[in-house]
Formats: C-alpha cells, sequence, structure tokens
C-alpha cells in the first residue's frame, strides 16, 4: 500500500501506527518494540533534566539514531499557558514545528479541558506550529479544531491508559465523516482487535504507548499493533460488506445432488 | 559569586557566567537541552552572548519517554 501514504502538514508517513515512548521497562526493550511497530513517529514528553541525579538513561539517541519523527507533546500541562510554554519549549530543543496538544482538565480520567485546549491550539497554530490536539471525542470540537488550522485532530477512544477500546465508535466514524485533516485516535486501546476496528471505521491512524509498553511481551504486541492496524486500513479501503439479518449461500443453489430440478 | 534559580534549586556559581558557562558548570555542556531565562527561551547560539544576573530563574528541559 505505497500509495496510502498519510500526510500530516508538511510530514508523510507510510505507516499508520505512531507509538508513545513512556513506560517501557528499559531501553532495549522499548527499542525493540519501536522497531516492531514499524512506526516511522514517536512521541516524548518535555521535562526538567534532573540536576541531581544524571544516572537515568536517556532515549534521545535511541530515537535519533533511529531516524524517527519526533512529536513531542505538552502532557502535564492544565492551563493554556503552560502548554504554550513546553511547546515553545519543545520547539526549540528538537527544532520541529510538530506538537501534540494535550491540555488536562481532571486528574482522575485525564480527560481534556476543552476550552484550554481550543484557547493554546489557536495561539499555537498562530505561531506556525504543527498542532495535533489530543480531545474527547467530541465532533463539535473536532470541526472547531480543524477550522483553527490544527493539522490533525486526535480525539480519544477511551482515558488514557485506561484499554478500555472503542467506547464510542458511532461519534468516531461522525468525526471522520466531516473531517478534512487526519483524525487519529489517540488513547484508550488495549490490544489489537481496537486497533483494527479503529482503522475500520476509517480513522487515519493510532497513536498509542501503553498498549504495547505495559504489555507482557512489548515487542510481541508491538508487533500485533502493526499488522491490526495495517489489517483494520486495508479492510476499510476495501469496502466490507453489508452487515444482514439472514444467511445468503455462498455455494451454488444448483445442481446440489439427489435434488428432484436441475 | 551569582545566586541562580535553576529548574526550581536556589545554586552558586562563578561569576560572571552566562548560559553557556551555566551548562558547563552543570555537565550538560554535551547535551541535548534548551533553556528558558526568566520565562524567555535562550536560543542555542545565544547561549555564550547571554550573561545571567543575580536571582535569575533558569529552566533546563530535555526530552524523555511519554505518551
Amino acid at each position: 500500500m505505497n500509495d496510502d501514504l498519510l500526510r500530516i502538514g508538511e510530514f508523510e508517513f507510510k505507516s499508520r501506527l505512531f507509538t508513545g515512548t513512556g513506560l517501557y521497562p528499559d531501553t532495549a526493550t522499548m527499542r525493540g518494540a519501536l522497531e516492531a511497530s514499524a512506526c516511522e513517529m514517536v512521541t516524548v514528553a518535555i521535562r526538567r533534566v534532573d540536576l541531581s541525579d544524571r544516572s537515568s538513561e536517556s532515549i534521545a539517541s535511541t530515537l535519533i539514531e533511529g531516524g524517527y519523527t519526533i512529536l513531542p507533546n505538552t502532557a502535564g500541562c492544565y492551563t493554556a499557558e503552560e502548554a504554550i510554554r513546553t511547546a515553545k519549549l519543545a520547539r526549540e530543543l528538537l527544532d520541529t514545528p510538530l506538537i501534540k496538544l494535550e491540555v488536562i482538565g481532571c486528574k482522575k480520567t485525564l480527560f481534556p479541558d476543552i476550552t484550554e485546549t481550543l484557547k493554546a491550539a489557536q495561539i499555537l497554530v498562530k505561531d506556525g506550529f504543527t498542532v495535533l490536539p489530543y480531545f474527547t471525542d467530541d465532533p463539535v470540537a473536532a470541526r472547531k479544531l480543524e477550522e483553527m488550522g490544527c493539522a490533525a485532530v486526535m480525539p480519544l477512544a477511551a482515558p488514557i491508559g485506561s484499554g478500555l477500546g472503542i467506547q464510542n465508535p458511532a461519534n468516531l466514524e461522525i468525526i471522520v465523516e466531516q473531517a478534512n485533516v487526519p483524525v487519529i485516535v489517540d488513547a484508550g486501546v488495549g490490544t489489537a482487535s481496537d486497533a483494527a476496528l479503529a482503522m475500520e471505521l476509517g480513522v487515519d491512524a493510532i497513536l498509542m504507548n501503553t498498549a504495547i509498553a505495559r504489555a507482557d511481551d512489548p515487542i510481541g504486541m508491538a508487533k500485533a499493533m502493526r499488522y491490526a492496524v495495517e489489517a483494520g486500513r486495508l479492510a476499510y479501503r476495501s469496502g466490507r460488506v453489508p452487515k444482514k439479518l439472514y444467511a445468503t449461500a455462498s455455494s451454488p443453489l444448483q445442481g446440489i445432488i439427489g435434488s428432484k430440478h436441475q | 559569586m551569582i545566586r541562580l534559580i535553576v529548574n526550581g534549586q536556589e545554586r552558586s556559581f562563578q561569576s560572571p557566567i552566562d548560559v553557556r558557562g551555566l551548562l558547563d558548570a552543570l555537565g550538560l555542556g554535551d547535551t541535548l537541552v534548551a533553556v528558558e531565562r526568566n520565562r524567555e527561551i535562550v536560543p542555542r547560539a545565544e547561549y555564550a552572548s547571554t550573561p545571567l544576573e543575580e536571582n535569575d530563574e533558569i529552566e533546563i528541559v530535555h526530552f524523555v519517554g511519554g505518551g
């Protein structure tokens, strides 16, 4: 499916699976999982350098040498102001216009604060960022984010890290139907069938972290997710049969042995 | 000596010092970081031409694993 490229702003991807880099037991497992997933874009978080403890292994060399497109996030921000500050530091750090905008409104559910998200998106788009906003699966918010100039919209499928799967397929379908920018499911996928289902609904890509990093075998799960995303995408493009209540035989009804008719 | 607030901690350094000197003093000379001085980003090209003053608040960030 080399003709099936995904374009986000000025970036182009063959893989429709984006992965996070958090929660892995160690860097070697992360490296193995990223390779097995065949993903081309990975998310990272921006944090203070720990001045008293420099012992923690850096993932920077793995990601840079791996040639991955790096998508910094604003995770941990609760206001537009904090998110914009983080985005500007990320741009300086990584020399990229890409930003995964995440403004959280609730510590327990990690659901986004839509008012602050819209506010931050508007300012960041004007400042030249390629903005990929995480938001609740709300078609109205999706439309507003697109109209503001976001390069993609990233509805959640379920709460971050919950693994609950696609909670509201109907909303995702509506968002896909009306969108003129890529729709990326961000958060909530638990296993391969969730990823395939989302892709079959017509979303353009999936971003996941916990489902891979916290699996018993992250490298195995990364591979499963790769195939699930590819299979779901191919099924979507191939046009599924309509659902019917009753059976339709697959074999000819004529010439059945022993029948009284021809 | 000059007192700076670096990543929320009070620290003293030899004076005068610029951003480049601060990063070297912290052992971050070769690390990929971004720097804010009093909430303004200091572009990498300006590290050596940005002198620091008493009570400056400095943020030094890098990227870590995240989703």
